[in-house]
């Protein structure tokens, strides 16, 4: 009966050792060309962090930095820049909270690549821009709000 | 159809940043044709490869929500004169384009 137990207790323990290994497997996919389609399927930011980054605690950093304009007088130009000292970071994603795909872009990369990341992009309405950065297993964040006059989403 | 450019500067961190404007309309799928009231299918780049020297060192996921004609820039660390950086995009309908540049 024990050896029974024994066994069913191991038989979990290998696939908690798969499961481990799939996440450390992650980080060498990264650049294998796959478009993230749950993440920008996801309707609200905190399905689509979850669906990019998978579960990671959020800390508010200075150690990132967003350059945006105040105000844009026109929602489908918002000029955005987010920059990081963090030399470890693995991924950048930009994430407009009241955006009808609130999951707008992201930029995964290598060590060679250094902390910066620049887009222009749309915006539907006034909304916070949040940015992530995820670096040593956190998700460093930054956001700014953006006062939108009109909206670049449908026209 | 597609034109992609690609420019290459010198940074305040003594890497490089690489810019790069592709030519594209973007399309969200949530845009209706004024005339007949139709959608206007989705049509957007999806992701952007850039590589240094043939090793790709950081990609980019876009989604409609990226503008038209995206620019997008990156920063690439350790790159020395006579690499040549290169960028590959793809969009949602399988098209893409690409660029290559040497770092002077």
């Amino acid at each position: 009966m024990k050896r029974r137990i024994f066994l069913k207790g191991s038989l979990a323990a290998g696939t908690v050792a798969v499961a481990a290994g799939a996440g450390l497997l992650a980080p060498a996919r990264v650049l294998a060309a796959t478009w993230p389609e749950a993440a920008f399927a996801a309707k609200t930011e905190a399905d689509a962090l979850r669906a990019f980054f998978g579960d990671a605690a959020v800390v508010d950093s200075d150690k990132v930095s967003l350059k945006a304009p105040l105000q844009a007088e026109n929602g489908a130009y918002v000029p955005i820049k987010v920059m990081t000292s963090l030399t470890d970071a693995e991924a950048i994603a930009v994430v407009v909270e009241k955006n009808p795909v609130p999951y707008v872009t992201s930029l995964q990369m290598t060590v060679v690549a250094g902390g910066m990341y620049s887009a222009r992009i749309k915006m539907a309405q006034t909304s916070p821009v949040n940015c992530y950065v995820k670096a040593g297993g956190k998700l460093h964040k930054v956001s700014q709000e953006i006062k939108v006059t009109i909206g670049g989403c449908g026209g | 159809m597609a034109t992609t450019k690609m420019k290459i500067k010198k940074n305040k961190a003594g890497g490089h940043d690489v810019m790069v404007l592709a030519k594209h309309p973007m399309e969200t799928g949530l845009r209706k044709n004024k005339k007949t009231g139709e959608k206007i299918p989705a049509h957007f780049i999806q992701t952007m490869e850039f590589a240094l020297n043939g090793t790709v060192v950081a990609q980019a996921n876009l989604g409609a929500g990226v503008s038209k004609n995206p620019l997008i820039g990156i920063a690439i660390a350790g790159a020395s004169s006579g690499d040549t950086v290169s960028v590959n995009w793809i969009d949602n309908k399988g098209e893409g384009d690409s660029a290559e540049k040497a770092v002077k």
